[in-house]
C-alpha cells in the first residue's frame, strides 16, 4: 500500500512536468498548426534560466588558494555574501523560486521572437518540413547552452526550508516511513496551478475565447476584423513561458544539462498523441496518465511479470491509442484521422 | 621523391663502380634489388609510418553527448602527452616514470601528430569514427573513450584492423574479460578491483551487518559491477535485498527510488556513472534516504565508481559518500605531482581520472614503440605484454600479459565534507594496495586472439 501511494505521487509529479510541457505542444499546435519539435529546447532554456540567476547571484570575488600549490587554483566567496551577509545568503538559496521572476519576461521573448523569427515562416508547409526546422533549431539551441554552460548537469538546491522530505505518510495514516520530499510536491502544486492559469485564461478572459474561436475556425474570426495571427504569436510566446517555468521549477529535480529538453520531448510527443493533438484537457489528463503508467511499471512486482515493461510501457500505449482511436483519448473528430 | 633519388644513387654508383651490372639490368627492367631495402622481409601493417618525419595517433573522444565534458579532459591529457613525448613543456611524467626509453624527440625519432574523433558515447559511432581514423588518416594507435560499451566495440575493430587499442575510461570487467582483445590494452581499474578494495572499508565503516540495495545501470559495465560489488559485499556478511536495473539515462529514477524506502534495506548501492549516477544520488538524498533509520542503523549510499566530476554535479548530495577511483589529484608521489602540476599550470585546474588514465596510455604506448624500435604492432604489444613500471601515479604497476590489464594500487574515496576549493571534493580514505585487487587472469574467461591478424 506504501509502495503504491508513493508510486502515484511519483507520477503525478512526472505527470506534472510532461504535462506543462505537452500542454504548450498542444497549445501551439491547436493554434497555429505547426509541430513544434524546439519545446523540449524551450523547456531545457527554462531550466537554464534559473542556472542563469544562480550565477549571477553567486558571481564571487576570487581569492587565491594557498592549499593548492601546484598551480594557481582560487576559492570564492560571493560578492552577495561578502556586501549583505545573511541576507545575500538567503537571497541565493532561494535562487531557483525567484528565477521565475526572470524566466517569465525572458521566456516570453524567447518564445516571440521564435515564432516572428522562423517559425511564422511554416505555417503553410509541411508538417515533415515543420519538424525538421525545429528540430534543427532545438539542436542549436541545445549547443548554444553547451557551449556556455558545458555539457555536464549544473545541480540547483533548493531552498533549505523545503530541501527535505515530508511525512505525508503520516497525514494519509500510512505510517512515518513515507515520506516524500517537499519540493516534488510543490512541483506538484505548481504544475496544477499552472495549468489551472492557462484554462481560465482561455475559458475566462475575451482574449482566451478569441483564441479558442481562432483555434476553432480561424477564418470566420479573421473575417470578423481580428488579427488573429498577432494573438497566436502570443499564445506562442505563452506556451513557452510555461515550459519555461516547469524548467525552472524542475531543476532542483534533476540538475539541468543541455540534454534536457530533447530527454523530455519525445515523452511529452507521445503524451499530446496519446491525449489528442490540440486537446488541452487531453494534454493534461494524458501527461498525468502516463507518468502515472510510467511509475507503476517500474515497481519490482511488475517487472518481474513482465520484465522490461518500465522501459516501454508508454510507447506500447501509445501505439494502442494510435491503432484503436487515432485521435487520442480526447482528440477532436478528424484530427489524425481519415 | 626519395624512391627515385634512391634508384638514381643506387644505378649511378653501380655504374660507377662497375660491379653490380646484374643488378642494373635489373632496375632496368623494373625489378628492383631487394637486398637494397631496409626490412624487405617485414609484413606490412595499418597505421605504419614509413619513411614519413612524423607518425599519427587516433584521439577517439566523447566530444558530444552526456560524456563530453570527461572527453573535453581526456583530449587535454592527450594534448599534454603528445606534447611532453615530443620534448615540449616541462616534461610531465617523462621525468617520474620508469623504465623509460623515451627520449623527447617524439617516438622513435618521429614527431608525434594526432587527429581526433567523436564516440558521442555510443558504440556505432565511436567504431565509425575509429575506422575512419585508421582507414584515412592511418593512425598508428587508437586510445579514448568513456564507457565501457564503446571501448569493447572500438576494442573488436582495432582487433579486427590490426591496429593497437589503448583504452580510455572503463571500468566493466568484460573489457579485459570476456570480450579482452590481443590489440586491446586496459590501464583503468575494473569493477572487481573496485569491489575488492572498497568492501573492506565498508566493513569498517558500516558493519557486517547489512542489507544492500542494488540500483543499476542496465549494460555491460552496470551488470559486471553490480556482480563484482554484490560478491564482495555478501563476502563481508551484508546480504542484497534486491537488484534492479534501470535504464541508461532515466533522468527521473525518483519510481526506482521509491521501493527502496520500504525495502528493509539499510545500504542504496548506485552502480551508475556520470549523467546517471548525479541525478540518481541526488535523487536518493531528496528523498531522505540519508537522514533515513533502518534496522536501528544510519542508512547509508555507496557509488562504487567515484569520480571528481561526478562529486561536482551532485553537490551537496556527494558529501560523505564512500566509492573507488582510479586516481586523484591529490595523490603525492612524484608521478602524479608532475602530471598535476603540468596539466594545472597548462589549463588551470587540475585533471580528473579519466584524463590521467589517458595521458599514461599514450606514455605507455609511445614507449613500448620506443622499446621495440618499430611500430609494428605484434612487436609493441609484446612490449607492452608484462611491462613494469613505477612513477605513473598508482605505485608500481603490472601490465599483465594474459589479459592487458594494470594492476596497480586503488583509491578509496569519500565525498568530501568542507572542501577547501572547487577541486577539492572527494577527499582519499585508503590507497589500496595492489595484492589486495589481484585476481587469477582466467576469471573472466575470453581470449586474447593472434599477435597477427
Amino acid at each position: 500500500m506504501d509502495a503504491i501511494f508513493l508510486q502515484i505521487l511519483n507520477g503525478l509529479d512526472k505527470g506534472g512536468a510532461y504535462a506543462l510541457i505537452a500542454l504548450g505542444l498542444t497549445l501551439v499546435f491547436g493554434t497555429l498548426g505547426v509541430v513544434n519539435f524546439a519545446h523540449g529546447a524551450i523547456f531545457m532554456m527554462g531550466a537554464f534560466c534559473a542556472v542563469t540567476l544562480e550565477k549571477l547571484l553567486t558571481l564571487s570575488v576570487k581569492v587565491k588558494d594557498e592549499s593548492v600549490t601546484f598551480f594557481d587554483a582560487y576559492k570564492e566567496t560571493p560578492y552577495l555574501e561578502l556586501w549583505f551577509g545573511d541576507t545575500g545568503t538567503a537571497i541565493i538559496d532561494w535562487s531557483v523560486p525567484l528565477s521565475i521572476i526572470l524566466a517569465v519576461p525572458v521566456m516570453l521573448l524567447i518564445g516571440i521572437v521564435m515564432e516572428r523569427s522562423l517559425i511564422r515562416y511554416f505555417y503553410k508547409r509541411p508538417h515533415a518540413e515543420q519538424i525538421l526546422v525545429t528540430f534543427g533549431l532545438a539542436i542549436v539551441l541545445q549547443e548554444l547552452v553547451k557551449a556556455a554552460f558545458g555539457a555536464n548537469p549544473i545541480p540547483q538546491g533548493a531552498p533549505d526550508i523545503v530541501s527535505g522530505s515530508a511525512a505525508v505518510g503520516a497525514i494519509f495514516g500510512l505510517g512515518e516511513a513515507v515520506v516524500y520530499p517537499w519540493w516534488r510536491l510543490i512541483y506538484l502544486a505548481f504544475s496544477l496551478i499552472t495549468i489551472g492559469l492557462v484554462f481560465s485564461f482561455l475559458h475566462f478572459t475575451t482574449y482566451g475565447m478569441v483564441v479558442r474561436a481562432g483555434m476553432a475556425d480561424r477564418e470566420t474570426v479573421e473575417l470578423l476584423g481580428i488579427n488573429i495571427e498577432r494573438r497566436f504569436t502570443i499564445v506562442f510566446g505563452i506556451a513557452a513561458v510555461v515550459a519555461g517555468l516547469a524548467g525552472v521549477m524542475y531543476t532542483p529535480v534533476l540538475p539541468p544539462d543541455y540534454h534536457l529538453g530533447m530527454d523530455f520531448l519525445v515523452l511529452s510527443f507521445v503524451v499530446v498523441v496519446v491525449g489528442g493533438m490540440g486537446s488541452l484537457p487531453g494534454a493534461v489528463a494524458a501527461g498525468f496518465l502516463l507518468g502515472i503508467l510510467q511509475s507503476f511499471s517500474s515497481m519490482t512486482e511488475v517487472k518481474d511479470i513482465f520484465p522490461g515493461i518500465d522501459q516501454i510501457i508508454i510507447y506500447l500505449v501509445a501505439v494502442v491509442i494510435l491503432l484503436t482511436r487515432p485521435r487520442g483519448l480526447l482528440g477532436r473528430r478528424g484530427v489524425m484521422e481519415s | 621523391m626519395s624512391e627515385t633519388k634512391l634508384i638514381g644513387n643506387v644505378s649511378r654508383r653501380t655504374i660507377l663502380k662497375g660491379s653490380a651490372a646484374t643488378t642494373g639490368a635489373a632496375l632496368i627492367g623494373g625489378t628492383f634489388p631487394m637486398h637494397f631495402i631496409k626490412n624487405a622481409h617485414a609484413q606490412t601493417f595499418r597505421g605504419d609510418p614509413g619513411s614519413a618525419s612524423s607518425v599519427k595517433l587516433g584521439f577517439n573522444v566523447p566530444q558530444t553527448g552526456p560524456y563530453a565534458d570527461e572527453g573535453a579532459d581526456e583530449l587535454r591529457a592527450y594534448q599534454l602527452a603528445v606534447k611532453h613525448i615530443n620534448g615540449e613543456g616541462d616534461g610531465g611524467m617523462l621525468n617520474t616514470m620508469k623504465p623509460l626509453e623515451l627520449k623527447g624527440n617524439g617516438i622513435l625519432g618521429k614527431k608525434v601528430e594526432f587527429v581526433t574523433g567523436d564516440t558521442q558515447t555510443k558504440s556505432d559511432a565511436a567504431r565509425a569514427s575509429a575506422k575512419r581514423m585508421i582507414e584515412k588518416d592511418n593512425v598508428a594507435m587508437v586510445t579514448g573513450g568513456s564507457s565501457s560499451g564503446v571501448a569493447i566495440a572500438v576494442q573488436g575493430l582495432c582487433q579486427e584492423m590490426g591496429v593497437i587499442f589503448m583504452a580510455g575510461l572503463t571500468h566493466s570487467n568484460d573489457t579485459t574479460g570476456k570480450d579482452k582483445k590481443r590489440y586491446g590494452f586496459r590501464h583503468f581499474f575494473n569493477a572487481y578491483m573496485s569491489g575488492q578494495a572498497i568492501a573492506p572499508v565498508l566493513l569498517d565503516e558500516y558493519g557486517n551487518e547489512r542489507r544492500a540495495y542494488h540500483l543499476t545501470a542496465d549494460y555491460t559495465w552496470g551488470w559486471t559491477q553490480e556482480e563484482s560489488i554484490k560478491a564482495a559485499t555478501e563476502n563481508i556478511g551484508w546480504e542484497t535485498v534486491n537488484t534492479v536495473r534501470t535504464p541508461v539515462g532515466a533522468g527521473d529514477f525518483s519510481q526506482y527510488i521509491t521501493p527502496v524506502l520500504n525495502s528493509g534495506a539499510d545500504v542504496l548501492i548506485l552502480n551508475h556513472y556520470g549523467k546517471d549516477m548525479v541525478n540518481s544520488l541526488t535523487q536518493a538524498v531528496q528523498f531522505g534516504l540519508r537522514d533515513k533509520q533502518v534496522n536501528g542503523k544510519n542508512f547509508e549510499i555507496v557509488v562504487p565508481l567515484y569520480s571528481r566530476l561526478m562529486a561536482q554535479g551532485a553537490g551537496e548530495a556527494a558529501k560523505g559518500i564512500l566509492g573507488t577511483t582510479n586516481w586523484h589529484w591529490s595523490l603525492t608521489d612524484a608521478g602524479s605531482q608532475a602530471f598535476v602540476k603540468s596539466f594545472g599550470q597548462e589549463y588551470g585546474f587540475p585533471p580528473s581520472q579519466a584524463a590521467h588514465t589517458c595521458y599514461v596510455q599514450t606514455l605507455l604506448y609511445a614507449n613500448a614503440c620506443e622499446m621495440a624500435g618499430t611500430f609494428a604492432p605484434w612487436e609493441v604489444i609484446k612490449q607492452l605484454e608484462g611491462f613494469e613500471f613505477d612513477g605513473a601515479g598508482n605505485g608500481p604497476t603490472l601490465y599483465r600479459a594474459e589479459d592487458h590489464q594494470c594492476f596497480k594500487d586503488v583509491l578509496v574515496v569519500r565525498g568530501k565534507e568542507n572542501p577547501q576549493s572547487n577541486f577539492d571534493l572527494l577527499e582519499v580514505v585508503k590507497n589500496v594496495p595492489r595484492a589486495q585487487v589481484e585476481y587469477p587472469a582466467d576469471m573472466f574467461g575470453g581470449e586474447l586472439g593472434p599477435y597477427q591478424v
